[in-house]
């Protein structure tokens, strides 16, 4: 058993430096076939990336659940503050904000420039405002649309003013692009495979020789096929390593103007790249479609070439 | 060690390659089959190694019927036999070291066998300075005795050639036949299918004469066959 197992050992280590040889020995038309996998796999890495910074952005707006809550005009600022503290004590709220009738009308007399035709106004038009953030992230509304109606309810309040459609909307398109990778993914995925099954092809057709003196020398198939799945192998990891320069190239000249972008609405949204852990699966997916690849065109071709 | 009992071999397309084929060849014997081309000889070869399965009747190699030899059994059939081709059939983007070492890295040899006994192969065919060298660089004869090293480093119990001399001029040719005898009398069954009946002739060898498929003769007794 043990000379088996040392026997196999010796043939996997000769199978695998002898493909990476016949790997460098070709360099063009080779690193020509891993440019080719390697866009093929840049592009579901890339949209993952894309989509994980989506999700990280909307897990942002996800949290910024606010309701605003418009006073009685009848209610003085004393009765607004005291309102407010008695929201900022439940414990379903986070964060209560106050926005004074006065500071609401000075912003917006910042903000339409018609401060002169406002200054002739004997009151101030404007309510108090009492922006709440509620402790939860219910994005099925639920939760919202009881403290909704509780706050309605209560005799401070003119009108309660929610709307999450956008963020739902979001949500939603979200799912369909995350659909649309995934289709996307499984349809370049098969396209690795077929350039690889292709490529291991034509290196079977071309090394048809050698199989044939292998094969009268006492060569088993596992023997014979293992070189082949070593090059799909080779394929799929230097593939793989081009996909991730592309994507995290592309990050690097994406991050800069995304930043700036973020920075004009207030966020410090930073773009978010393959760390260890999806790098190390763009590099197993890529090394398992090379190595299925090949298996898949070593089993349709190998065993129909025989000596004569 | 090779046994054909009534063993007929017709092609697809209708051709008769071998009919009635009765021959026994014993352990350590060494056995040429002569005759012209389309005579059977390289049928004969194919059917040993199996390389060809289509025969009717009975072959046994080294005590295994053929027949009931699977697809998965093969490689380890064939490990015991050693083929040369006529156009030796070398790889030619490999060394002569990296030729001569595949049935040894074939069978999972270590890297110190795989040296010690290529070295030896290639000193026993008095090419050992070659073998850095590629088959491109080696005249005719030299890539023919490459061929021979390769086909003997495993140490096979039955050495087989297809026409070994048919690209040699007649002094290689004739080494070459002495190199095999020389694989012989350590005690390797030497199997040769040679149409140059006139050189065989000399090697005072048991000579199996093939006509169309059938043999005309398997214990030098004609004679006549033989002068001519």
């Amino acid at each position: 058993m043990k000379k088996y197992i040392k026997i196999w050992l010796t043939q996997n280590a000769h199978a695998f430096f002898f493909s990476l040889g016949q790997y460098i020995k070709n360099p063009i038309n080779n690193i020509l076939t891993t440019v080719v996998i390697g866009i093929s796999l840049a592009f579901p890495a890339g949209f993952y990336v894309f989509l994980n910074n989506i999700q990280i952005l909307s897990k942002d707006w996800d949290n910024v659940i606010e309701i605003n809550i418009f006073l009685d005009t009848k209610i003085s600022s004393e009765q607004a503050h005291i309102f407010t503290e008695r929201m900022s004590a439940r414990a379903d709220i986070a964060e209560v904000i106050l926005v004074s009738k006065d500071e609401a009308l000075s912003e917006y007399k910042k903000l339409s420039g018609f401060s002169d035709v406002l200054n002739v106004l004997d009151d101030n038009p404007f309510p108090n405002v009492v922006l709440i953030k509620p402790v939860f992230n219910d994005i099925n509304e639920s939760k919202t649309k009881d403290l909704v109606n509780e706050l309605k309810a209560m005799h401070e309040i003119e009108s309660v003013q929610y709307d999450n459609k956008w963020l739902k909307r979001l949500v939603h398109i979200i799912d369909i692009v995350k659909l649309v990778i995934f289709i996307l993914s499984v349809l370049l995925a098969i396209a690795v495979l077929l350039i690889i099954g292709n490529t291991i092809r034509l290196s079977i057709y071309s090394h048809r020789h050698e199989i044939e003196i292998k094969k009268l020398f006492g060569g088993t198939d596992s023997f014979i096929q293992r070189p082949f799945l070593y090059s799909g192998l080779w394929y799929g990891m230097f593939g793989s390593a081009i996909a991730w320069v592309l994507v995290t190239t592309s990050l690097q000249i994406l991050s800069e103007p995304i930043k700036n972008l973020s920075e004009l609405y207030a966020n410090n949204f930073q773009l978010i790249g393959l760390g260890y852990m999806h790098t190390s699966y763009l590099f197993s997916i890529g090394i398992l479609l090379g190595v299925f690849g090949s298996w898949l065109s070593v089993k349709r071709h190998l065993y129909s070439i025989e000596p004569n | 060690m090779i046994q054909f009992t009534n063993v007929f071999m017709t092609y697809p397309s209708g051709n008769k390659a071998l009919q009635n084929i009765n021959l026994s060849i014993e352990k350590g014997e060494m056995v040429y089959i002569s005759g012209r081309s389309g005579a059977g000889k390289s049928t004969l070869l194919k059917l040993i190694n199996l390389i060809d399965r289509h025969a009717r009747g009975q072959i046994i190699v080294n005590g295994q019927n053929l027949e009931r030899i699977t697809r998965k059994r093969i490689p380890i059939f064939r490990r015991n036999i050693g083929f040369i081709f006529q156009n030796h059939r070398l790889l030619d983007d490999r060394t002569i070291f990296d030729n001569v070492a595949l049935p040894l890295i074939i069978a999972g040899s270590n890297h110190q066998e795989v040296k010690r006994r290529v070295q030896a192969a290639l000193d026993k065919v008095d090419l050992l300075s070659k073998i850095n060298s590629y088959p491109m660089e080696l005249s005719g004869g030299e890539q023919q005795r490459i061929g021979v090293a390769r086909a003997v480093v495993n140490r096979p119990a039955i050495l087989i050639a297809d026409e070994p001399t048919g690209n040699l001029d007649p002094m290689l040719s004739w080494e070459m036949m002495k190199l095999f005898e020389q694989f012989n009398q350590v005690g390797v069954t030497v199997l040769i299918a040679s149409h140059e009946l006139d050189m065989i002739k000399h090697m005072n060898k048991k000579i199996i004469i093939l006509n169309k498929g059938r043999i005309l003769d398997s214990n030098n007794e004609n004679k006549e066959l033989l002068k001519n």
